[in-house]
């Protein structure tokens, strides 16, 4: 019967494996909720170059402030740039939807649940992947979401990257739709290196990671405790069993 | 009046009780005195569990509806505002939506235990009719509560399913609207399914776990053997092979609810969305009436009998494709209720029935295994043909079990339960 029991627990195993959900976008990173100044830094990043118009309608700053262990005054001033908000309200924006609609053809989605939605890997790609394409009316491009209407707004930081051919005989912008030609390279430098910039796209990334579902923090606290005891539960459920089934033949 | 003879406590406060209410007859009728085969296996864990699956849905769901708004404006508002701002809201979301795909499994690992020991056969039918009756408020239950956070996933799928209802001819648009309420899925549907889902189905399913125990402690537990614990008793009438049901079983199962919990935690704490089979990932997003997903899915445990459904492709008899699907659907459900009835084996336990009944049980597990991942997957013409294979297995199980169950060879069965 234990060989049985512990089948069933195996049998559950290929779940953690569907977790990890298959994409097909190119780079993949792994969030990690522990890594504070990360997560502080992307919140950093996040209220500096997305929260002008995507907002994180259910998420708080004061939720944030204790969850990524920052003083409520520091928040305040550095973080909280509406003087509509306060420290307890979500994380909102000024534009109305209408207006926004208008401007950028579609407004802009609230951002509180996009990692549950399209996934961490996704959202990674997404913001390293923008090129210069002079037909787009932004006049960029991005590689996981084609004729994306949102400007690179990180182009300060990346600098200007174009969609080269590492094969010398062509030459950028001239095969289009050649193959080789798909490789990403920073034509302008912005002001971080590449290196710093992908390490800047980690924090943010894990920053909308940890937006996506805050409990996370506390499921991970809680978790082992739980475990633990339901363990030790199971022991002795198991020591009173045997001990009055002694008798049965 | 009551048994004036029924059984009653010596004196004290339980006397004051047994005077006015049967306490302690119900106590040994259920419990202590409820002599189970004592060669329960494995596949008797299920039972129990199902129960404590029930109990954590009440209690869950319970606090849930504290913080739930069942409106249209409010609903995908409400359930972040759950996971979010109230104290261990989260835990108890993810408790209840867990708990749902939870329940799922335990009552097909039941089910499954009915078909693999003959738990149906006579004097049990009503045991397995009531069973079933559950297992339909039960998928009616959960296709309700997953209209409520008001996701993409959560309002596509009910209009799938509601539409299903206009395939019937003549009354089917109209019947489908009365559903809804409305001309598609609204906040008027969002409500009448909130007062289903809290209200109305948990009543029917309890009075009917009621009346399936009921059923079952009247005529006893069946065992891995099919034998009959009652035909041999000893000098005081209490059957050889027969246990207390408490206090054996009741640790017993104490131990399997602790390696349920075990597992069950795993999935609340590491993995809540199942890998998106328990939480859907398009019900991250908001419903929106004008953006149909690119691919519409239901539940993992209902996708068996949403691939039934998507294999009719064919007309028949002047009766069109969909309309021949949902029927395929119904009758799929229907032919489980009369299952006692078609089982002539003179054997009940698969330990000894014969080789066709193995096999047969066999392909049915795993055609009813391959119909559930081809419902989560987009159809295509070769996993179209798959399922429609399957589907044809299906039936066949139960529409050939009166020939071959008669006409195999089966083995002896022992007087007594063995091991």
């Amino acid at each position: 019967m234990k060989k049985q029991l512990f089948a069933l627990l195996f049998a559950l195993v290929p779940l953690t494996g569907m977790a990890a959900t298959s994409s097909d976008v190119p780079y993949s990173m792994t969030p990690d909720l522990e890594d504070k100044a990360s997560l502080q830094n992307g919140m950093k990043l996040y209220v500096n170059y997305c929260l002008g118009c995507h907002s994180l309608e259910y998420q708080r700053f004061s939720r944030a402030a204790s969850d990524l262990g920052m003083p409520q005054d520091l928040v305040e001033e550095n973080l909280i740039f509406s003087s509509d908000l306060l420290f307890n309200d979500q994380m909102e924006i000024a534009m109305e939807e209408e207006d926004a609609a208008n401007w950028f053809g579609a407004a802009p989605p609230d951002l509180t649940l996009h990692n549950r939605l399209r996934g961490s890997d996704w959202i990674y790609s997404y913001l390293l992947t923008f090129y210069k394409d002079d037909e787009q009316p932004t006049g960029v491009n991005n590689k996981v979401f084609d004729m994306v209407a949102m400007p690179n707004v990180l182009e300060p930081l990346q600098g200007v990257q174009e969609k080269v051919c590492p094969d010398a005989e062509h030459q950028n912008g001239e095969a289009e739709g050649d193959a080789s030609c798909s490789v990403l390279q920073v034509t302008e430098p912005g002001q971080m290196s590449p290196d710093e910039f992908e390490e800047a796209v980690y924090d943010l990334t894990n920053f909308l990671a940890y937006v996506g579902e805050p409990s996370k923090l506390q499921a991970n606290t809680l978790g082992p405790k739980v475990l633990i005891f339901i363990f030790i539960f199971g022991v002795i459920a198991y020591l009173l069993k045997r001990e009055y089934w002694r008798d049965i033949h | 009046m009551g048994n004036p003879n029924r059984v009653k406590a010596e004196r004290g406060f339980m006397r004051w009780v047994d005077d006015r209410f049967p306490a302690t007859q119900m106590w040994q009728d259920h419990l202590s005195g409820y002599y189970a085969p004592k060669n329960f296996n494995f596949w008797y864990f299920f039972g129990s569990l199902a129960l404590l699956v029930l109990v954590n849905q009440i209690l869950t769901g319970v606090w849930l509806t504290m913080s739930y708004n069942p409106s249209a404006e409010g609903a995908f508002d409400s359930i972040e505002y759950i996971m979010r701002d109230v104290e261990y809201g989260w835990l108890i979301r993810y408790m209840h939506s867990t708990g749902a795909s939870a329940f799922f499994v335990v009552v097909y690992l039941h089910m499954f235990r009915g078909l693999l020991y003959g738990s149906y056969r006579a004097p049990r039918e009503l045991v397995w009719v009531f069973g079933m009756i559950i297992y339909l408020a039960l998928m009616a239950e959960a296709f309700m509560g997953y209209l409520l956070p008001w996701g993409q996933m959560s309002y596509w799928g009910a209009q799938v399913i509601i539409s299903l209802f206009s395939a019937i001819p003549l009354i089917g648009p109209d019947l489908a609207q009365w559903i809804r309420g409305d001309f598609l899925v609204s906040g008027i549907t969002l409500n009448r399914f909130f007062a289903l889902h809290v209200v109305a189905l948990p009543i029917v399913i309890l009075g009917l776990v009621v009346l399936h125990i009921i059923a079952l402690h009247e005529v006893g537990s069946n065992n891995p053997d099919g034998v009959e614990i009652k035909d041999r008793k000893d000098a005081s009438g209490k059957p050889l092979d027969g246990i207390p049901f408490h206090p054996y079983y009741t640790v017993k199962d104490l131990f399997g609810v602790a390696v349920f919990l075990f597992v069950f935690c795993v999935v609340i704490f590491y993995f809540p969305e199942g890998g998106g089979y328990f939480l859907e990932t398009p019900n991250f997003e908001p419903s929106d009436p004008l953006s149909t997903p690119d691919h519409i899915a239901p539940v993992w445990y209902f996708t068996p009998f949403y691939a039934m459904l998507r294999s009719i492709t064919f007309s028949l008899f002047g009766l069109d494709a969909k309309f021949l699907g949902v029927m395929t659907m119904g009758a799929a459900i229907a032919i489980l209720f009369v299952l006692p009835w078609l089982d002539r084996s003179p054997v009940r336990s698969m330990r000894y029935k014969g080789w066709i009944s193995r096999t047969m049980l066999g392909l049915f597990v795993v055609s009813f295994c391959i119909l559930g991942v081809l419902g989560v997957l987009p159809a295509t013409g070769v996993r179209t043909q798959v399922s429609q294979v399957c589907t044809a297995v299906y039936f066949a199980f139960f529409l050939l079990m009166p020939y071959y169950t008669r006409v195999e060879k089966t083995k002896p069965v022992p007087e007594r339960v063995t091991g």
